[in-house]
């Protein structure tokens, strides 16, 4: 496996810097945190996404010591934190409000922290120096909060959280208060500053977009749980449930009755490159799917691979586990809106799914047979999908009539509407000016996709 | 719109004539060069003049306002520590009797407050004087203080404290170094409260001070007894001033200073 990259979560000889382990919290009889275990890696930046009153505050509230556990055990360093009053931890937290002391100048307000641990004057004045530096607020030392804009102050609250190099920084919605251009600037420079002091960053955000590009590691919670805890490709294209396809970006979800489909007769080992394999899971809050959805070989696989390819691609792993990541060259849209669509042949083996009385069934051949006569949703990217005037030769394809185009400059999102009422949305990435384009309002569309397209969900 | 009509104005007119007029006329009569109150013979401030070389007053004015500086700085400590304790303190047991416990002299009459004070210090053997009165005064004004405080801790964003706490401050630093501080003008407030409370106070004194002790209302209240005379008319006028300025003053910093934090906030967001 390739070393540089930064994933310590399936390391399992990396020992986690925060550990929950079955951490519950209850207001009086209402559960905010119910029963969560997971881990938090040291130099991670970790992303707590949900929506409003799922419990992500608490969860940070929790850490910096504001709130206890009702039952089970919050670990820091291998430490148990919960006899350790605020002001003992080595963890700091940028508050959503930002909480700038208003009384105080933007120097002193980086200094509070720093004063109360005893450091000479000296070395106080270099590391305010140096926080300054670093946030570029070298000019502004001396204003109070009330004398800087929105964005300088978030970035005192910044400067003043990292300056007593935290082991673990909070960062409860830091960017909510800006606005979208200097909210994309700055969520360029958390990360620079991120990888700069090597601090641990956790962050809370109701924004999946600011998760997915600030984060190594996702976490989309839902009433006091976290569903999926993953990296932002994983989570996009390997959700594990319907709730979190929905939450992250766009998508398509067509329900239908599963059907396994006939393996055929090439068997193929395991087509999964090592590098591809999606290590085991270690404990995790998000629980493992109960089925199997990944394709299983079949006896003979299991033969060639044991007598043959086992001494090139090294044992196979047993054990079950998630979805692989999609491969990128077999999971690209067969053709944008103006190119002619290429055939391709379905997969052999995997599920059809029967959405609609006398339609013809969606082919995913990556579905997991074991799922033959459960309802399922094929969950389905919108970018995954073409569209075009003629029938395109394709393992999947759907016919209806373009009910609205959203244009959004760099990429067109279109809304196809289905003959039995169901709305498809399919993108195309606008590579001509617009008079080029000859699909418009009330045109009769073809939507295409793969058989690897979507994902298969049970719940 | 038309702002003036002449129901307006007469409103205006008779409403500040009926607040006014009795200072006014207190005003007019402190210049008379009149012994006689009720007649005007001229100019004159020969009773400014003559309330100077008058011990009893110079003596009741100085008691007033050791008794209400030090009983206002009491109280604002007191009533601070429990609009504290009330606001951010949650839930415990015996909580709404606590609050409701420390509202209670504020709609209590005066004579009752007085009066109980009073059988205590005789039940407790403690002679009247000075000491009594500031006791007195303490008790009744720190609730006005606990409200004014309180108002502004519930108004207060708590996560400046957690913050404090959060960068290392104990609890006690971080009341010291960022509550208070930003809760002073409030705390300032009630102080300036409890201060005038005190010193325009004529009931509770009067039951709590010795003979050794006559507060400033105590004593114009007795003289006028003996009929008004143009020395107290000069008195209260000067009390009057004394007041007028401190709000004046008061009012002008505040606005300023909230007009500047509005300049200065327009500033950073252009920039
Ligand atoms: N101190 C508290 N007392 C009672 N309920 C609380 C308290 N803090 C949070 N909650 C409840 O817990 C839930 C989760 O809150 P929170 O963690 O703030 O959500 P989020 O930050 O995800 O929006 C909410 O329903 C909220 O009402
Ligand atoms: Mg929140």
């Amino acid at each position: 496996m390739n070393q540089t990259i930064f994933e310590p979560w399936n390391d399992p000889n990396e020992k986690p810097l925060i550990q929950f382990k079955n951490v519950t919290k209850r207001f009086g009889d209402f559960t905010a945190i119910d029963d969560q275990t997971f881990d938090i890696f040291e130099r991670e930046f970790f992303a707590l996404l949900g929506p409003s009153g799922c419990g992500k505050t608490t969860m940070m509230r929790m850490l910096a010591g504001f709130e206890t556990p009702t039952q089970g055990q919050i670990i820091l360093a291998g430490q148990d934190i919960a006899p350790i009053p605020p002001n003992k931890r080595a963890v700091n937290m940028m508050f959503q409000s930002y909480a700038l002391f208003p009384h105080l100048s933007v120097w002193d307000n980086i200094a509070f922290g720093l004063k109360r641990d005893g450091m000479t004057r000296d070395a106080i004045g270099d590391r305010v120096a140096e926080m300054l530096k670093l946030t570029r607020l070298e000019k502004f030392a001396q204003r109070k909060p009330h004398q800087i804009s929105g964005g300088q102050r978030q970035r005192v609250a910044l400067a003043r959280s990292l300056a007593k190099a935290p082991k673990l920084l909070l960062l409860d919605e830091p960017l909510g208060a800006l606005d979208a251009k200097l909210r994309q600037d700055t969520q360029f420079e958390l990360m620079d500053i991120q990888e700069t002091t090597g601090t641990t960053f956790v962050i809370v955000t109701h924004d999946q977009e600011e998760a997915m590009t600030v984060a190594s590691r996702v976490a989309v919670m839902d009433h006091g749980k976290i569903i999926q805890a993953d990296t932002p490709q994983t989570i996009y294209e390997a959700p594990v449930s319907r709730y979190v396809a929905d939450f992250i970006g766009d998508v398509n979800m067509i329900t239908g009755t599963a059907k396994a489909r006939n393996p055929g007769s090439e068997p193929q080992g395991d087509p999964t490159p090592p590098s591809m394999q999606p290590p085991e899971k270690r404990d995790d809050a998000a629980s493992g799917t109960p089925q199997r959805l990944d394709p299983q070989p079949n006896d003979a696989g299991r033969w060639l691979h044991d007598k043959v390819l086992k001494f090139v691609l090294g044992p196979r792993s047993d054990a079950p586990k998630r979805l692989p990541p999609p491969d990128p060259t077999r999971d690209a849209p067969l053709a944008s809106a103006q190119a002619t669509p290429q055939p391709v042949e379905a997969a052999p083996g995997g599920l059809e799914i029967h959405w609609h009385e006398g339609a013809p069934p969606l082919i995913a051949s990556n579905g997991d047979p074991a799922l033959d006569g459960q309802t399922v949703t094929l969950s389905l990217r919108p970018e995954k999908m073409s569209i075009s005037k003629t029938r395109p030769d394709a393992p999947n394809v759907l016919h209806g009539k373009v009910v609205d185009i959203a244009y959004l400059g760099n990429i067109s999102t279109y809304h196809v509407e289905l003959p039995d009422g169901l709305k498809i949305k399919a993108q195309a990435t606008n590579t001509r000016r617009v008079s080029q384009r000859d699909i418009t309002w009330e045109d009769d569309v073809w939507i295409s996709f793969r058989d690897t397209a979507g994902v298969v969900l049970v719940e | 719109m038309r702002r003036f009509t002449w129901f307006n104005a007469t409103s205006l007119t008779l409403g500040f004539a009926f607040l006014y007029l009795p200072m006014v006329l207190l005003i007019i009569y402190s210049f008379n060069d009149s012994k006689l109150v009720t007649v005007w013979a001229g100019f004159s401030t020969k009773w400014y003049g003559e309330l100077l070389r008058n011990d009893a007053f110079l003596d009741a004015a100085w008691v007033t306002v050791q008794v209400a500086f030090v009983s206002s700085t009491v109280a604002t400590v007191l009533g601070t520590m429990a609009a504290y304790v009330m606001v951010r303190a949650g839930r415990f047991a015996g909580r709404t009797l606590f609050s409701g416990m420390i509202y209670a002299p504020l709609v209590m009459p005066e004579v009752i407050t007085g009066l109980s004070l009073l059988l205590l210090f005789i039940g407790i053997g403690l002679d009247r004087g000075v000491f009594t009165i500031i006791l007195a005064h303490t008790t009744f004004s720190m609730c006005y203080v606990s409200v004014v405080v309180s108002s502004r801790l519930v108004s207060f964003d708590r996560s400046l404290e957690e913050a404090a706490l959060d960068l290392g401050c104990s609890p006690m630093q971080a009341f010291r170094l960022v509550t208070l501080p930003i809760i002073a003008p409030a705390v300032f407030a009630g102080w300036l409260l409890a201060f005038t409370l005190s010193l325009d106070d004529l009931v509770i004194a009067s039951f709590t001070a010795g003979p050794s002790s006559t507060t400033l209302p105590i004593k114009i209240w007795s003289s006028i007894r003996l009929g008004v005379s143009p020395e107290i008319n000069a008195l209260s006028t000067l009390m009057i001033a004394v007041v007028a300025v401190g709000v004046i003053t008061a009012s002008l910093v505040t606005k300023r200073s909230a007009l500047r934090q509005e300049a200065d906030q327009r500033a950073a967001e252009r920039a």
